[in-house]
């Protein structure tokens, strides 16, 4: 099952390259002139997005070897314990709205504390799954349009955020009770 | 924006000086910056691929019968595109390529959309609700099987990696949609 899962997400993006040249030969299209026209249009892009996207690494890289990490979750796993909910679990929740690979280090440390079949890594990565890099996602995207007024989409994504990692974490306990 | 990117900094600063970490604090700039860069100039190689594709695509007329497809579902949520628009094919693709989980190909073709949406945004520095919308939906995930994280539970040896599938599914339809409810919700008392 999980080989064959594999064998055809693989296969997705090799097979959507073949099928629009194929589309494209047999509509009279001269695809490369119009891969190269379009591929053009990726440094202008990236140099209007890379600023921001160095400005969020920086306040990651910085919030994490400073401690303030590390501090902001044992404050807020005080609280949270309470709930029941482990401190691990709130550094992933902290981490994955900043950033992808960050998050996945993070992840990965736990597998190597906890091992596999543990319901702190299981909740874990609940939220690695049902969550998205928040902040990163928002300055790519209204950098590359160049958008300074963002209204009230900032408060939208993190009410939602929160919502999602309390509904990550009681759906956890719902699946994973007897592990 | 302003207010969060500060507040990390502050935080990390007072933090370093308090833990004697002000060494690691400047390494970290740099280190960032460096790592910036880095996912940048790769950023630089897979737009380029997408946009590419993107634009054969628009040549061979693809995206119109892309765009007739999916235009009933995506215009019941997007009320601000026009028929025809480009916009509409634009988002069908990251929304496609999200929920596939292809990663930085979904940012790359989320850029295009955003890019097609600014130009029906009346305001070049704000942003419409269109692009709130985009991109709630981007920040809330949409990937139907997470394929990193099964790789990494089976990798450490879990006995069942695919037992987080379900659970997952159920978590991201709900987040998703509570995420685009409290959008809407917004809208209603912040005009």
């Amino acid at each position: 099952m999980m080989e064959a899962v594999k064998y055809i997400s693989a296969l997705i993006i090799p097979v959507f390259f073949l099928f629009v040249l194929v589309y494209g030969l047999a509509r009279r299209v001269k695809v490369y002139d119009s891969f190269i026209l379009g591929a053009k249009e990726s440094l202008p892009t990236i140099f209007k997005i890379f600023p921001y996207i160095v400005g969020i690494f920086i306040a990651i890289k910085c919030f994490q070897a400073s401690g303030a990490l590390d501090a902001v979750k044992n404050m807020l796993s005080g609280a949270f314990a309470l709930a029941g909910v482990p401190a691990e679990v709130i550094s992933i929740a902290l981490i994955k709205p900043l950033s992808g690979s960050a998050s996945t280090a993070v992840f990965t440390d736990m597998l190597k504390t906890f091992g596999p079949d543990n319901i702190t890594v299981l909740t874990a990565a609940i939220i690695m799954g049902s969550t998205e890099t928040t902040f990163y996602v928002i300055s790519v995207y209204l950098g590359s349009v160049g958008i300074k007024n963002s209204r009230y989409l900032v408060a939208v994504c993190l009410i939602s955020d929160v919502i999602g990692i309390v509904l990550a974490v009681t759906i956890a306990r719902r699946f994973f009770f007897n592990v | 924006m302003n207010y969060i990117w500060a507040g990390l900094m502050i935080l990390s600063v007072i933090f370093a000086v308090i833990n004697g970490k002000t060494a690691e604090f400047t390494k970290a700039i740099f280190d960032g910056a460096k790592s910036g860069v880095e996912i940048s100039l790769m950023l630089a190689g897979i737009i380029a691929v997408w946009l590419g594709m993107t634009q054969i695509i628009e040549d061979s007329g693809m995206r119109e019968k892309i765009s007739n497809f999916f235009r009933p579902v995506i215009s019941k949520l997007f009320k601000g595109i026009p028929e025809g628009h480009n916009a509409t094919s634009s988002i069908t693709l990251n929304i496609l390529s999200n929920m596939l989980g292809t990663g930085n190909a979904a940012t790359a073709l989320g850029i295009k959309a955003m890019n097609d949406l600014q130009t029906l945004n009346p305001s070049k520095e704000t942003i419409s609700f269109d692009q709130m919308l985009f991109v709630v939906i981007n920040t809330s995930s949409i990937q139907l099987v997470p394929f990193t994280i099964i790789g990494l539970l089976s990798q450490f040896g879990s006995k069942n990696p695919t037992i987080v599938i379900v659970p997952i599914l159920i978590a991201t339809v709900l987040t998703t949609t509570i995420a685009i409810t409290n959008l809407f919700l917004f809208r209603r008392f912040f005009k």
